[in-house]
């Protein structure tokens, strides 16, 4: 018979309330920073308020997203950028997004595997979040996890998606600053021109520049954007950049890049239009998790309405607003 | 409603290039439901516990297998103290002889799994772990 050898080390932590947590998150605490972001991943209905409270300190924060493929080099170019960004003085908060598995519900986070060194810096702050049955390339709480960075000082705040496909443009409306990591080799200039994905880009980059094939992915790009921008009320026009994390190559220029468009929309009036549009869906997203939540909460009659329905004795309609709480219909 | 995850680090520490056991394991905790955060290869004990921290783990799982158990453990046990992270628990598997159990306890080591344990036997152990300390 194989058994463990179990000690026992008489460590049992008193829970300490989300709201006394707060001055801690504020004044920079990592444990505190740490704990505060998992009560709003497990959406704990006591860390509300607290959350509430943070919210109120952020809005400082350059939000930056990175998304693209998967194995396009994400992480190894937020561990770049991190390093970069550290040696200029900056705190750096990291929220890496991978995906939660569709049966058991649980994931495997291997981003901060790229980020070594680069996550350990100690002004760096990097949290691995799964996705939790989220489509679009963010996790739930994603934003959430942001705004407490943001409180408790870090910026810029980059937020890396889980590897997407062509549709998954979540992050157009949580960052400020969306960078398209497109890796060589992957497809051509039909790729380009297809909806999605590479529309939302502010920066794109072509990762692996080291290898020959990158040259032909930026024509493509390049190609694509000569075009015209689809959503033209910007007057930036999307740079693409060639870069590799092997070489170093580039980086600088990315680094440049990225403060330039910080610049840019604070000049030229479109971080208030922005930041409006991003808080209009996190306002709507929002509302409808409450929604859901509210319907599940009444779920436990599914069965009865279910059969109602499927006897002819109720309507689905009827049902819905059983369901919801709402007595009379709507 | 409150739906936390189990939250563990699978981690390297030291000179010990063999992963495979680690990558297992992570997988089987995977596929229990849990979060697994893996930190990769060569990791110093100071590394493990500020990922550790950031990432919010209920567990530290480390596999050893270069016979150096000892010595890192008590860094990491340490360490942990140090930045205030006790409440995090210390699982140590690998290649660990039963005349080093004493010793790891006493640096303050929660549980020891033995290499030949099957896959609900990791499962429980650090399902039962958490549950009995509860959320914080």
């Amino acid at each position: 018979m194989i058994s463990v050898a179990r000690f026992d080390q008489a460590k049992r932590p008193t829970y300490v309330a989300s709201l006394e947590l707060v001055p801690e998150v504020l004044a920079g605490s990592r444990l505190a920073i740490a704990r505060m972001i998992s009560r709003a991943e497990g959406n704990y209905a006591e860390a509300s308020a607290a959350l509430a409270e943070i919210y109120k300190h952020t809005g400082k924060a350059h939000i930056i997203g990175i998304t693209g493929v998967p194995g396009a080099g994400k992480s190894t170019l937020v561990a770049s950028l991190i390093k970069a960004l550290t040696l200029e003085g900056h705190k750096v908060g990291v929220v890496a997004v991978d995906p939660s598995s569709p049966f058991s519900g649980g994931a495997i986070l291997g981003d901060r595997v790229r980020m070594n060194d680069a996550a350990e810096a100690n002004q760096a702050f990097v949290r691995s979040m799964a996705t939790r049955g989220h489509l679009g390339g963010l996790a739930p709480s994603t934003l959430q996890a942001v705004d407490v960075l943001d409180a408790a000082g870090y910026s810029p705040i980059i937020i890396e998606t889980v590897g997407v496909g062509q549709d998954e443009v979540e992050i157009v409306t949580a960052a400020h600053t969306v960078v398209v990591l497109s890796a060589p080799g992957l497809g051509d200039d039909i790729q380009a021109i297809k909806a999605g994905i590479l529309e939302i880009a502010d920066i794109h980059v072509v990762s692996k520049a080291d290898k020959p094939e990158a040259a032909a992915t930026v024509a493509a790009i390049k190609g694509m954007l000569a075009l015209g921008s689809g959503t033209s009320h910007s007057t930036w026009s999307s740079p693409v950049l060639a870069v590799s994390s092997v070489s170093g190559e580039h980086m600088e220029s990315l680094q440049t890049t990225l403060r330039n468009h910080w610049k840019h929309l604070q000049d030229s009036g479109e971080f208030a239009a922005r930041e409006r549009n991003n808080c209009r869906t996190r306002i709507f997203n929002m509302a409808r998790h409450l929604f859901q939540q509210q319907f599940d909460a009444g779920a436990n009659d599914l069965e009865q309405h279910l059969q109602a329905v499927v006897r002819r004795e109720s309507d689905p309609r009827t049902a819905a607003n059983v369901l919801l709480g709402w007595n009379q219909e709507r | 409603m409150s739906t936390n995850k189990i939250r563990v680090l699978v981690a390297k520490l030291g000179l010990d290039g063999h992963d495979r056991g680690a990558k297992v394991v992570s997988r089987i905790l995977r596929d229990a439901g849990m979060e697994v955060i893996y930190t990769g290869l060569y990791k110093t004990p100071t590394q493990v516990v500020n990922a550790a921290i950031q990432e919010d783990v209920d567990v530290i799982g480390v596999s050893l297998l270069s016979g150096s158990h000892v010595p890192l453990f008590r860094e990491l046990c340490k360490c942990l103290r140090d930045h205030k992270a006790e409440h995090i628990f210390v699982v140590a598997g690998g290649v660990i002889p039963e005349q080093d159990y004493e010793p790891l306890r006493e640096c303050g080591v929660d549980v020891i799994i033995p290499q030949e344990a099957r896959a609900d036997l990791i499962v429980t152990t650090i399902t039962e772990l958490v549950e009995a300390r509860g959320r914080i």
